[in-house]
């Protein structure tokens, strides 16, 4: 995927810079400031991902939102997913992990939704770019349809 | 000064090494591993950006997902959103170009969602880790939520609210 991408930029930047050098080289500089605007942030969100992901505990996860833990479960898992940012290369490993360790597929669909969709830790880069309101009723929004999927899923899956 | 969450943060990792080394240990590993994602997916995307803002004109973009853009802009928002890479931070930097660039705020919604769950390569990881069924439904009832939640989150704020949120949008990526 990242080798993808990579050629993609490099051919659009090669194309670029074909056809018009001062151009591309003003491309880059934008490139530039809007990364560094957002540097900082970016940091922060990091460095929190590393320290949350330290602190949790796998097993005792599986054992609270177990197959029999219902829609409490369902809820913790919700959090969880809502707090921890974990790359998606990396979450759904956990997430098969979970559920062999115990975790009820339900309550999984809620974790996988959550993680995807609500980030509690990137809230200050998702405030830099959508304000304070937009991005507390993303989230709320996405927070609550978790409950949904997890609704489906416990319906056709498990 | 831009930089103080950030050493708030090296002290609270002060903070957990002293409590305990080993947890401290753990979560610099995992640190050292987003940086490197971070560091592989990030910049290939502001290049892309910035060229994107340089090349292609604001009526094109007005044309393709702009307000009156109608299901085509709905379209186009799930596709570049379900063929991007990288972690959700890196769709926030995409969405105020296509502020900038005056692309209707539910389409960038929409292009949110989708780069959070309907990612092509992590749905095919998906059904490898946890079953076909259960990716499939997963997202036959993402793909109404996202436009659910697009719509419902755009009705919540009034013109004026959005007239901030493009405004700062352009000013976080101009120089």
């Amino acid at each position: 995927m990242n080798i993808a991408l990579y050629s993609a930029t490099f051919l659009a930047l090669g194309a670029s810079f074909l056809k018009d050098r001062g151009k591309t080289k003003k491309a880059l500089k934008k490139a530039w400031k809007a990364f560094e605007n957002i540097l900082p942030e970016l940091l922060v969100v990091i460095l929190l991902v590393g320290f949350v992901l330290a602190v949790v505990d796998h097993a005792m996860i599986s054992r609270v939102i177990g197959e029999s833990s219902g829609w409490l479960g369902v809820l913790f898992a919700a959090i969880i997913g809502s707090i921890t940012l974990i790359p998606g290369f990396v979450a759904f490993p956990t997430a098969a992990m979970l559920v062999q360790g115990g975790a009820g597929l339900m309550q999984i669909g809620a974790f996988v939704s959550a993680l995807m969709m609500v980030g509690i830790v990137t809230m200050p880069v998702e405030i830099k770019y959508f304000g304070k309101k937009a991005t507390v009723l993303r989230n709320l929004f996405a927070f609550l349809f978790t409950f949904i999927v997890a609704m489906v899923i416990g319906w056709v899956v498990a | 000064m831009r930089y103080r969450a950030f050493l708030a943060a090296l002290l609270a990792f002060g903070v957990l090494f002293l409590v305990n080394r080993e947890l401290g240990m753990e979560a610099l590993d995992i640190t050292t591993f987003s940086l490197k994602e971070m560091l592989m997916v990030i910049p290939p995307i502001f290049v892309l950006l910035g060229l994107l803002d340089m090349w292609v004109p604001r009526e094109t973009m007005v044309r393709y997902m702009g307000e009156e853009s109608g299901f085509k802009g709905v379209l186009l928002a799930f596709l570049i959103g379900s063929a991007a890479a990288g972690p959700l931070y890196g769709a926030f930097p995409v969405a105020a170009v296509f502020m900038k660039k005056g692309v209707k705020f539910s389409n960038i919604l929409i292009f949110i969602g989708a780069w959070s769950t309907t990612k092509i390569p992590l749905l095919i990881f998906e059904m490898t880790s946890l079953g076909l069924q259960f990716a499939l439904t997963r997202l036959l009832v993402n793909i109404p939520g996202i436009i659910l939640i697009a719509m419902l989150l755009s009705s919540f704020l009034s013109k004026k609210e959005l007239d901030t949120i493009y405004a700062s949008a352009e000013q976080l990526n101009m120089g």
